[in-house]
């Protein structure tokens, strides 16, 4: 069990044989973890759609040992959020015995999530894996805009300018952890700043 | 036996107060002089006669300028009320359960006639009188689950079972200690409580979950929480947290008597008999230092709780600022003689 309660658990990646289909989504050092489930399982890569984007954490170059894995459908997306464009179309269209597969940094695992209860996919039965970097996707209670790739606390919210803290709590439905005002008691008295997400 | 609702704000001037009948009533939630954490579930069953719990529903001198304030919220920040899709059946047993006890416990105030579907509601504290049809959404002008909260005091959240365990799947939340239902739609139990301190540790949320799931219909249960709030401000939300939080700074000796507020929220829990869902009610009861200190018991007993809370259910309460100031001020109503057991007056 996650010390956060409210925070998913992400077991690692394996491969449902008993899986009709395979709708994989990777970011960034995720193409490592797919690499590890799937090679050398021509029948189950013959029927998988992987939607792959770089991403922000360092993913390079995983393209190609990607492509050189033999999956039926690959698809290269430059940012998540076309990632996720495609994924949604993709989810949208899925047959029954489709197994969804998520790796990647936090917050894309959490939009792959959150996309996928949308599309009516049990939270429990994705299978997931966290690589790459600790970064929070932090939802400010304030204005509930989303700040990305946060790697310290507190940090400006992107979209208001207050100071946030992020709390140790997460959202399923929203894939982020919260931020709350850190400095409303004593306007600019900030707690010193810790790089604890990198 | 005609309430007289007062005219009271809960913001900007804080003109909230509580009558004597009021202060009597008061649903004080310490038994003991000390306080810890418990599965403190009781079936909610009548309570002595006047109280807070006497019905099952409490309407009491507050509910039209509470009402007006949850009306400000919503009109401000309509993220405080949310329900999931497939919650609608038990929105429609929610407005049955609580139209049903209002106008049963209430009849001078509120009135429910129904011809089959055909139902007819009068509210006259609020002077509404509404035609609808039960089941029928286009009926009214609101969706049930809101239309008829905004006619009840207290928060209410809908909550779905599924897996063996309990998802807040809808609610309305205007009048919260420091927690966001738009962040916390769609969590099961375990996940919502994920921020309190202790309590996980204890296998306080391990007991209540299993309670819970076995939450019969027609035997509804209920608990005391408490926190501190400074002025009477109902909508204590972590989405205006910025605003707000500057007031906790704000106590001095010479002001704790007004400012500083016990808050209490009498929470009960009713299986609902067409979704199975579960109603969780939080009813907030406030009252100030100066009103509580006029029941001596009360003032030793909380003088005593305060001073001796451990830290960490201190801070998460948010009053480490001024705890001390409060209790140097209670201690000069607390005569350091022995209480009753129990929560009533003397």
């Amino acid at each position: 069990m996650s010390a956060i309660k409210s925070r998913p658990i992400y077991p690692g990646l394996k491969l449902d044989e008993r899986a009709r289909r395979h709708l994989v989504a990777a970011e960034g050092e995720g193409a490592l973890a797919v690499i590890g489930t799937f090679k050398g399982e021509p029948a189950a890569l013959a029927a998988t759609t992987l939607i792959y984007t770089p991403g922000g954490s360092a993913g390079q170059g995983h393209e190609d040992a990607l492509a050189g894995l033999g999956v039926g459908t690959l698809h290269v997306a430059p940012t998540q959020e076309t990632a996720m464009v495609r994924l949604n179309s993709f989810l949208a269209n899925a047959v029954m015995g489709t197994r969804l597969y998520a790796a990647g940094v936090e917050g894309f695992l959490g939009k792959v999530i959150a996309s996928g209860l949308e599309h009516g996919v049990d939270h429990q039965s994705i299978y997931t894996e966290h690589r790459g970097s600790l970064a929070r996707r932090v939802q400010c209670v304030h204005c509930k805009g989303v700040t990305e790739d946060v790697t310290a606390t507190p940090f400006v919210c992107s979209h208001c300018g207050l100071n946030l803290f992020v709390r140790d709590h997460y959202s399923r439905r929203l894939a982020a952890f919260q931020g709350v005002v850190v400095d409303c008691e004593e306007p600019g008295a900030l707690p010193a700043k810790e790089e604890l997400y990198l | 036996m005609t309430i007289q609702f007062k005219t009271e704000t809960f913001r900007d001037d804080f003109t909230f107060s509580n009558s004597p009948e009021a202060i009597r009533r008061f649903p004080f939630p310490f038994d003991k002089d000390h306080y810890m954490y418990a599965v403190n579930i009781e079936q909610h069953m009548p309570g002595p006669i006047k109280s807070a719990t006497e019905f099952p529903i409490d309407i009491d001198e507050h509910y039209v300028a509470e009402m007006a304030d949850r009306s400000l919220v919503l009109k401000q920040d309509p993220l405080r009320c949310q329900s999931l899709p497939h919650m609608i059946t038990a929105e429609w047993d929610l407005l049955e359960l609580l139209m049903e006890s209002m106008s049963k416990h209430y009849p001078e105030h509120f009135t429910l006639t129904k011809d089959g579907d055909r139902w007819h509601w009068i509210n006259r504290p609020l002077g509404i009188d509404q035609q609808f049809t039960f089941g029928d959404t286009a009926t009214l002008p609101y969706p049930p689950m809101e239309y008829v909260t905004r006619q009840c005091q207290g928060d209410f959240n809908l909550i779905d079972q599924r897996n063996d365990n309990l998802w807040m799947d809808a609610g309305i939340i205007t009048s919260q200690a420091d927690w966001s239902l738009d962040f916390d739609l769609g969590m099961n139990f375990m996940e919502w409580h994920a921020p309190v301190p202790i309590a996980h540790d204890i296998g306080v949320f391990d007991r209540a979950l299993k309670f819970l799931l076995n939450l019969q219909q027609g035997r509804p249960v209920r608990r005391l929480n408490w926190t501190m709030t400074i002025n009477p401000r109902l909508d204590t939300s972590p989405e205006n947290y910025h605003k707000w939080g500057v007031d906790r700074t704000t106590v001095t000796p010479e002001n704790v008597g007004d400012k500083v507020h016990l808050r209490v929220e009498l929470q009960a829990l009713w299986r609902l008999p067409r979704s199975n869902a579960i109603v969780f009610s939080i009813r907030c009861y406030l009252i100030k230092m100066e009103e509580l200190v006029t029941i001596p018991k009360w003032a030793r007993r909380f003088h005593r709780v305060l001073r001796d809370l451990p830290d960490q259910i201190a801070d998460y309460k948010g009053t480490t600022r001024y705890r001390q100031t409060v209790v140097d001020w209670l201690a000069k109503h607390d005569d350091g003689a022995p209480t009753s057991p129990g929560f009533y007056p003397d």
